[in-house]
Order: structure tokens, then C-alpha cells, then sequence
């Protein structure tokens, strides 16, 4: 397939080369993060007036999910300021390493100092080296989305605990162990960069192959090794990669691109598909569904029912909840495939087949989140307006438009939209599992398109219905 | 240049260009075929819509396309409002109050309308339907997800 290196391009090989953009980008990103903090802890507890709740819920996420995560994958892992802190901890430096430094324990897998003195970094343990704990987290947060998405002091303590769990881990875990094995919105942005039309590649491997001292993943004096944990000679898909751009920094053969790819290039990859992966994508598909239901539709008693936690009403929900997302939804494709194949198949081939067949969900999965979003964002984004001039809901009035009304927008072309990104989530969907399903003789792409067709109409019917 | 001796690419019609091309005209026909919005005789309708934290009752509202449609909305708790998507039409109505709107139901399909005025936690989640005659955009969209299906099923051959 073909690539385009864009860092032939020398303009963006110095702007990403560069610490002080991303350096910049981030600083903005850790401001409005302590202000949206801030601003849901000591502000009004109004939800539609508070900056945490409108900013994060509204403003952020429609960034990330209608433009950073389609068009550039981990885009948004390159600025989160999330890590920053713990990382200027591990490292002992903020901007780039110390050049005395270089070759000493910072740079040396294994032996790797703490911040505090009398501890030694550790590798992030074995059995957790999977995204199960983020599906946990993610499936943990979704239960509560009603809450979440509604209190400011909820969203502000979310904020909070993510915040001291990176600084957390990073005092006791080398690199980015909160951003690759914890951080629930980590987990499905790298499900979802690998439809994204870029990557971070080796251009050869080569020369990485004759490098012995790999200071991609070491470290040398002109960047850390990979925060991530990840050889970018072994990277074949963008999951575990976040795009925090040290490999172009301290390969010495400038051997490292960033590559505008065809899009969806990753799910095709038969190397590295895994369970935990497949059941992310039943997990973001399946609350896509139950959210366009809970938040989107006319019943209310079922968002009274979400709000209400603690209740045993609200035990229930959060029962069947669960059950749709890890139980119903999987199940059902298990079953499908399994009727796909045949009944004198063993168990482990089905079990392989079915994680196969689940990259096929991640398209439509992603198109399930964009057509729930635009309803969402565009019937609130107006709400950013009065929060910008009034972040506390104090009464300020900082740019002039605290009284801006409140008016959806676009709210005649979002049901079109809605219709057109699901179709075209299920169209690439159909495509993808075609392609795995020919990856095996005698495969057969049709019980998993006929289970994307059933999930798209579901989706068509709660949204546009 | 030898004319008769050149050799021209040949752009040779394949059956797989014939079946995009016999797709894209399938799409083409769902996405713009005219279909009947219903032949009902338009009538006037007074609905009696009530509205508390968080939700309206009834939920969804069901008229015919032309209809002269007057909703009610009347406020049991708190302030709440009506803000009917599509139409762009707006109504608010104080606690124990009934506010008037009236519009003519011009546009087919489904509407959401939803609370306008900050109303509690779950306000921007207050969310009823008009239906107005069939929902043609939900039916085009089921046709098209069948031609994306078949997208998929279809093995495309030079």
C-alpha cells in the first residue's frame, strides 16, 4: 500500500523534531485541564454553566471524536497534559533530557531510578501488559456516564484521580504506564488510531535491524526512549504507539516517518490481534448504543434510572449494562461465527476467528460514537460561549458573551449526517470483515456484516427513529 | 508520431465497474427517489404536552404532514422550555403554567424537540419526538445500510 512520508517535508520534520511546539500545545492543554479542575470543585454546580463539564464533555470531546481520533489517531496522546507531570518527575527535567544525564539510569530499561530516592522504577507488571484494566475502567467510568457528564464536582474529582494515578504510577512504573495499561480514553483512542490515515513508521528495517543501540527505546541525549514502552521496529499498528514523536528525535538514522497512510491500514493486519482489543470494540460499540438510548432518547425514566446511583433501580441498570457490553453483544457475534465456520471447528480456531472478525466492529464502532456526538455536540456546543466569559459560573463576564443563548445547531443536516456516517461506518465495516474473512479459506464475511447491518439499523432507529 | 502503430491504454469496462456503477445509481435512487409522505387530509391538532425533570409526557407526538399543530406544553416542577429541532421553533412555560405554540407541520419526518431552558443534572438530556407522517430519512437509511452490506458481500471482480 502506498505511504507518504510527510517528514521529507522539512518544515514538519523541525515542527515535530521540535520540543517547544509540543512543549506549547501541552502547557495549554495542563492550563485549561487545572481550570476545568478548578472550575468543577469552586464553581456553580450547574452543569449547562460550569467550563469543566461544557469544556470536557462538550468542547473536548467533540474535538477528540469528530476530528483528533479519525484523522489523527493518537493525535490527541501527543498533547494530553495528563502524564506531564509524572513524566517531569521520572525524567528530572521538563523540556528534554539533561545532556549529563545521557546513558545513565534514566535512559536504561530496567534499571531505572525513582524519583524517590531509595526506589527503583519497576517494569509494569506481566499479567496486566493488555488493555483489560482500561475496558475495565472505561466499562467502570460508562456506568457512571450519567453522573459524569452532568456534575461538575463528579467530573472534576475524574480529572483529579487521573491526574494523581499518572503521577502515581510514574513514581512507581517506568515510562507511560498510566497512558498505556490505565488511562480509559488511552485504551480506545488507540483501538480507533488504527483507522486513522497517519502512523509513525520505520522507513527501514534494516537499518533498525543493524542498530545495536536501539536508542529509539533507550534514550540518548537528544530524547527519552519510548515513553510507551514500544520498539518502533516492531510497530505494525498504531494501537500501542502514542505519537509522542521521541523516536523521531533520538534515532540517529533518521529512520523514522510519519506517513499519511490509507486509512483503516491497521485492521487488515493479521499480526497482533488480540482478545483484549476485540472486546474494547464490543465495549465502545455497545456504549455507543446505550448511551444514544440513555442520553438521546425521549425515555425518561431510563436517564432518571442512570442518574440515580446507588439505587437499586440503578443496580439494575448498571447490570444490564454490563451484561449488553460484555455478555449480549459479544456473545452474539461468538455465536455468529461460530455458525459461520461450521460445527466441526474447535474452540480455539472460533475463539481466533472471532477476535479476527471483531476488527471488522472497529469502523463502525467509531462511526456509532461520531453519529451519537454530533447530535450531542451540536445541540450544546453553544453552551462553550457563556463558560468562556464565565468559567465558575461566578457572574463574570470576561469576553463579552456570558448571555449568549443557548441554540442548537446544524439541527436540520445533523440527522442527514447521522444517516450518512453510519452507513458509511457499515459499508467499511462490510469491507474490512470481507478482507479478514479471505485472510482464511473458506471464510465467510457474512454473519459478521450481517450482525454490523443489524447494529447500524439499532443505531439508525435510536438516533434518527 | 505513427498514428497506426501507437497503442493506446485500453480502458476496458469491467464487471466490476458495472457493479459500482449499478450501486451508485442503487444509492443514487434511495437517496433521491420521491416516495409518498403520507395522503391524510390535513386536520388540527391541539396536544397537551407535559413537562418535568427530566422528561415530556407524552414522549413522542404523532401527527400528519400539513397538519395545523398547537402544543400545550405545561410545566409541573421548575422553568422548562421547548425547542423543536428542524423547525427551529421555541416555547417556555414558568411552573404550573401552560405555554401556547402553533405551527404548521410542514416538514415530514422525525423531530427531536427538546428542554431550551436549563432546567437540573440531566436538562441537556430532555429529549421528546414529533413524528410527522413517515420517517423517510430512517427508511432511506435502512436501504442504504442494506447496499453498504452488500458492499461488503460483494466480491468485486475484474
Amino acid at each position: 500500500m502506498s505511504r507518504y512520508d510527510l517528514t521529507r517535508i522539512p518544515a514538519v520534520k523541525t515542527l515535530v523534531v521540535n520540543r517547544w511546539p509540543q512543549f506549547i500545545l501541552r502547557a495549554i492543554a495542563l492550563a485549561g485541564f487545572v481550570v476545568a479542575i478548578l472550575a468543577g470543585l469552586f464553581g456553580t454546580p450547574v452543569g449547562s454553566r460550569n467550563l469543566s463539564i461544557v469544556f470536557v464533555w462538550i468542547a473536548w470531546w467533540a474535538l477528540l471524536i469528530l476530528a483528533a481520533v479519525p484523522l489523527f489517531g493518537r493525535g490527541w496522546c501527543t498533547v494530553c497534559p495528563i502524564p506531564m507531570a509524572g513524566e517531569w518527575l521520572q525524567n528530572g527535567a521538563v523540556l528534554g533530557p539533561r545532556k549529563k544525564e545521557t546513558g545513565d539510569w534514566r535512559l536504561v530499561t530496567g534499571n531505572l531510578q525513582s524519583p524517590i530516592p531509595s526506589l527503583r522504577l519497576r517494569q509494569w507488571p506481566k499479567r496486566f501488559r493488555n488493555i483489560w484494566l482500561q475496558n475495565g475502567g472505561f466499562a467502570l467510568l460508562a456506568l457512571f456516564s450519567a453522573v459524569v457528564l452532568t456534575q461538575p464536582k463528579v467530573t472534576a474529582v475524574i480529572l483529579a484521580i487521573f491526574l494523581f494515578l499518572a503521577v502515581g504510577t510514574a513514581l512507581i512504573y517506568e515510562r507511560r504506564a498510566f497512558c498505556r495499561y490505565l488511562c480509559p480514553v488511552g485504551g480506545f483512542i488507540g483501538l480507533y488510531s488504527q483507522v486513522a490515515p497517519l502512523e509513525v513508521r520505520v522507513r527501514d528495517m534494516a537499518i533498525c535491524a543493524s542498530h545495536t543501540e536501539k536508542t529509539c527505546y533507550t534514550g540518548n541525549a537528544d530524547g527519552y526512549g519510548c515513553p510507551w514502552g514500544v520498539f518502533p521496529g516492531g510497530l505494525v499498528k498504531n494501537t500501542t504507539c502514542g505519537a509522542c514523536m521521541e523516536c523521531l528525535r533520538t534515532c540517529p538514522h533518521d529512520n523514522i516517518a510519519i506517513q499519511i497512510r490509507p486509512v483503516g491500514a491497521d485492521l487488515t493486519v493479521a499480526r497482533g490481534r488480540k482478545l483484549d482489543e476485540a472486546f474494547k470494540a464490543f465495549i465502545m460499540l455497545g456504549s455507543a448504543v446505550v448511551y444514544s438510548a440513555v442520553m438521546l432518547g425521549p425515555w425518561g425514566w431510563l436517564k432518571t434510572t442512570a442518574y440515580n446511583v446507588g439505587s437499586l433501580a440503578w443496580l439494575g441498570y448498571a447490570l444490564a449494562f454490563l451484561l449488553f457490553i460484555l455478555g449480549l453483544l459479544p456473545g452474539i457475534f461468538y455465536l455468529v461465527t461460530w455458525a459461520g465456520m461450521g460445527q466441526r471447528v474447535n474452540l480455539r480456531v472460533v475463539r481466533q476467528r472471532f477476535t479476527a472478525n471483531a476488527y471488522a466492529l472497529v469502523p463502525l464502532g467509531l462511526a456509532a460514537w461520531i453519529a451519537f456526538s454530533l447530535s450531542f455536540v451540536f445541540a450544546n456546543i453553544s453552551y462553550l460561549w457563556p463558560v468562556l466569559s464565565d468559567p465558575f459560573g461566578w457572574g463574570w463576564d470576561l469576553l463579552g458573551t456570558a448571555v449568549t443563548p443557548w441554540t442548537p445547531y446544524l439541527s436540520r443536516i445533523v440527522p442527514i449526517l447521522q444517516t450518512l456516517v453510519l452507513v458509511g461506518g457499515l459499508a467499511w465495516a462490510a469491507v474490512t470483515a470481507r478482507k479478514i474473512a479471505e485472510e482464511k479459506r473458506g471464510g465467510t464475511a457474512l454473519p459478521a456484516i450481517a450482525y454490523c447491518f443489524f447494529i447500524t439499523v439499532g443505531m439508525l432507529w435510536l438516533l434518527i427513529g | 508520431m505513427n498514428v497506426e502503430t501507437a497503442v493506446l491504454p485500453q480502458k476496458r469496462f469491467t464487471i466490476k465497474h458495472g457493479s459500482w456503477l449499478v450501486l451508485s445509481l442503487l444509492a443514487l435512487a434511495v437517496v433521491f427517489a420521491p416516495l409518498p409522505t403520507g395522503t391524510a387530509v390535513p386536520t388540527t391538532h391541539t396536544l397537551h404536552l407535559e413537562a418535568s425533570s427530566f422528561a415530556f409526557s407524552p414522549a413522542i407526538l404523532e401527527v400528519n404532514p400539513g397538519d395545523l399543530v398547537t402544543i400545550e406544553l405545561t410545566s409541573t416542577d421548575v422553568v422548562h422550555g421547548l425547542y423543536l429541532d428542524g423547525y427551529d421553533l421555541v416555547v417556555t412555560a414558568d411552573p404550573g403554567e401552560t405555554a401556547i405554540l402553533t405551527f404548521t407541520a410542514d416538514k415530514s419526518g422525525t423531530f427531536r424537540f427538546r428542554c431550551s431552558v436549563t432546567c437540573g443534572a440531566l436538562h441537556p438530556f430532555m429529549i421528546g419526538k414529533l413524528k410527522v407522517g413517515p420517517n423517510l430519512l430512517l427508511w432511506r437509511g435502512i436501504a442504504l445500510s442494506v447496499l453498504a452490506a452488500l458492499i461488503g458481500l460483494w466480491r468485486f471482480r475484474q
